[in-house]
């Protein structure tokens, strides 16, 4: 599913002295298939922006379209079936989990898309066992005696069984420890390239962002500084500082290096990659 | 639907009313209110008008957002109008059916309403000149001379004010959570009304268990910065009156003999009031 945002602007509490402009004429398209990270310093748009693509919040001017589809010119029962098939996993989705059981939770989703309960345990059972917890250890527990971490699980999975085709996800790693967000990470990103889903990636890492993504979206002010793929993105480094972002701590170690080495390559953002680069440079070939 | 709320929220526009002390317009709008309670024909009522765009005027706040805060009320005006309109005896001047109206009830019917939007606008101008710690501020003051009231009067308005602070946090925190349960194929728009109170439990479950969560937090931030109520304790910023609480009480005097003026004097209108 391909979304187009065309020339999208949002502003909050007009005509209150309150009144804030927090999307600008923002207009892009996501392509099928593809996995887009967006950046941005708090207070950007990112949030404003991916709640328009589901129609959850609605624009001031301009408009999305999903699929040939205008988001905000169809009915309202549209609308609903739309946001089945994009899955949107809020900031600290764990708050939002309410069912007496990790199962029936997980199954609220798919129950809404009125699923035959045979189809509800199957998709329930294999989100679950996406996310990495076992089912038939969590099923029966109450969400609210897990961990920070399997709660956090166990709310992807709760709009991973619902099958979407285009997957947003708001910083799903915040307030996580380094292996939980790791193994996240890993498991979006191997959904991705298993079930060929639109992943649309916010996030404040930029590591997280240089390993995962094919393109990035840099916002700021509500508006799109730049669109393109990190490699090209994460050279500007001036005008990401500028705007009060940055760029992974191995890419300032790279310009550091060239000082010394004036053919090694700056436009690297993995560790794995750096050590490849530096590898290269120093056995001379 | 949340943001219509406009009760109880504070505009800033740094206008002679939003500078007053806050002791003097809590006192100013409990006397305005008893006025409205006390007056007993039109001129009243019109002076009270007179008096209200004064300060409507004065504070700068446009007339369109306070006229907003009723809306919410039109349903109950709307029924004491007609049930008064039709229900108090008198000589009868109109009749539908079985239904007369009456001069009495008409008169009845014109105060009530009157009474009840003076009222909505009077103490809606009180909480959009103040903001919420001045008002408890002054609130607390208040509460001093009430007996019995007394001895709670610091714990009252603490908890007032963390009750007024958290409106908003829970506002946004619901308007979130409804977001994440449509995100999720939630439908809180169509159905019957059985289906849709029974779509309030995924909003209420986390609702509540966020604000257990937050009172717990509160109470422990409090406690780690040696919180033991109100015994002893001094403010960093003292209330003072000023000159132009003094003229505010001036307005004040002539409001209320004004009032009992009228009262007494009943000077004839149109219709024999």
């Amino acid at each position: 599913m391909s979304v187009e945002i065309k020339h999208l602007s949002h502003i909050y509490s007009e005509g209150s002295p309150f009144e804030f402009r927090a999307l600008n004429d923002i207009t892009t398209t996501i392509e099928d298939g593809s996995f887009v990270g967006i950046i941005g310093h708090t207070g950007s748009g990112k949030s404003t922006l991916i709640q328009h693509l589901n129609g959850l919040l609605v624009p001031t001017s301009g408009t999305v379209v999903v699929d040939g589809m205008d988001v905000f010119s169809e009915k309202k029962s549209s609308l609903i079936k739309l946001r089945h098939k994009i899955g949107l996993v809020f900031q600290y989705p764990e708050h939002q989990l309410f069912e007496e059981t990790v199962e029936k939770d997980v199954g609220f989703g798919p129950k809404n898309q009125g699923l035959s309960p045979e189809e509800i345990d199957e998709r329930v059972r294999s989100s679950i066992k996406m996310v990495g917890l076992d089912f038939e250890e969590v099923k029966d527990k109450s969400p609210f005696e897990l961990s920070g971490g399997q709660m956090r699980r166990v709310a992807i999975a709760g709009v991973l069984a619902m099958e979407p085709s285009v997957l947003i996800l708001d910083e799903p790693t915040a307030g996580l420890d380094p292996r939980g967000r790791d193994e996240i990470l890993s498991q979006i990103k191997t959904l991705h390239e298993t079930k060929k889903i639109t992943v649309i990636l916010v996030s404040h890492s930029m590591e997280d962002i240089g390993k995962l993504v094919e393109k990035i979206l840099v916002m700021n002010q509500g508006e799109i500084v730049y669109f393109d793929i990190p490699n090209r993105v994460f050279t500007e480094i001036e005008t990401l500082e500028k705007i009060g972002l940055a760029v992974p701590e191995v890419t300032y170690l790279m310009g550091k290096l060239k000082k010394k080495y004036p053919n090694i390559r700056e436009d690297i953002f993995t560790v794995e990659a750096a050590k490849n680069e530096i590898l290269r440079v120093i056995r001379g070939k | 639907m949340l943001k219509d709320i406009t009760i109880g929220q504070f505009y800033p526009t740094g206008s002679v009313i939003h500078k007053l002390d806050p002791r003097t317009k809590i006192l100013f709008t409990t006397a305005f209110v008893v006025m409205l309670f006390v007056i007993n024909n039109l001129w009243g009522y019109i002076a009270s008008f007179f008096l209200l765009s004064l300060i409507i005027y004065l504070s700068k706040i446009p007339v369109g957002y306070i006229i907003r805060g009723i809306k919410g009320l039109v349903l109950i005006i709307l029924l004491t109008v007609v049930l008064n309109l039709f229900m108090t005896p008198g000589t009868t001047i109109a009749s539908i059916g079985p239904l007369s109206i009456s001069l009495e009830g008409l008169k009845v019917a014109l105060f009530m309403a009157l009474r009840l939007i003076f009222l909505v606008m009077g103490t809606s101008i009180m909480t959009l000149t103040t903001s919420p710690i001045d008002l408890t501020d002054g609130m607390e003051w208040c509460m001093r001379f009430i007996p019995f009231v007394r001895r709670y009067a610091h714990e009252l308005a603490m908890m007032m004010s963390i009750a007024l602070r958290f409106i908003p946090t829970l506002m946004e925190e619901t308007d979130r959570i409804m977001k994440a349960q449509k995100a999720r194929g939630a439908n809180f728009e169509t159905g019957s009304i059985i289906a849709r109170v029974k779509n309030l439990i995924p909003i209420l479950v986390p609702l509540f268990i966020s604000a257990f969560r937050r009172a717990d937090e509160l109470a422990t931030a409090m406690e780690a910065r040696c919180y033991r109520g109100g015994e002893n304790r001094t403010r960093m910023k003292q209330l003072r009156f000023e000159k132009k609480d003094v003229g505010a009480y001036v307005v004040m005097g002539i409001m209320i003999f004004g009032i009992i003026g009228i009262n007494m004097i009943q000077i004839p209108l149109i219709f024999p009031v």
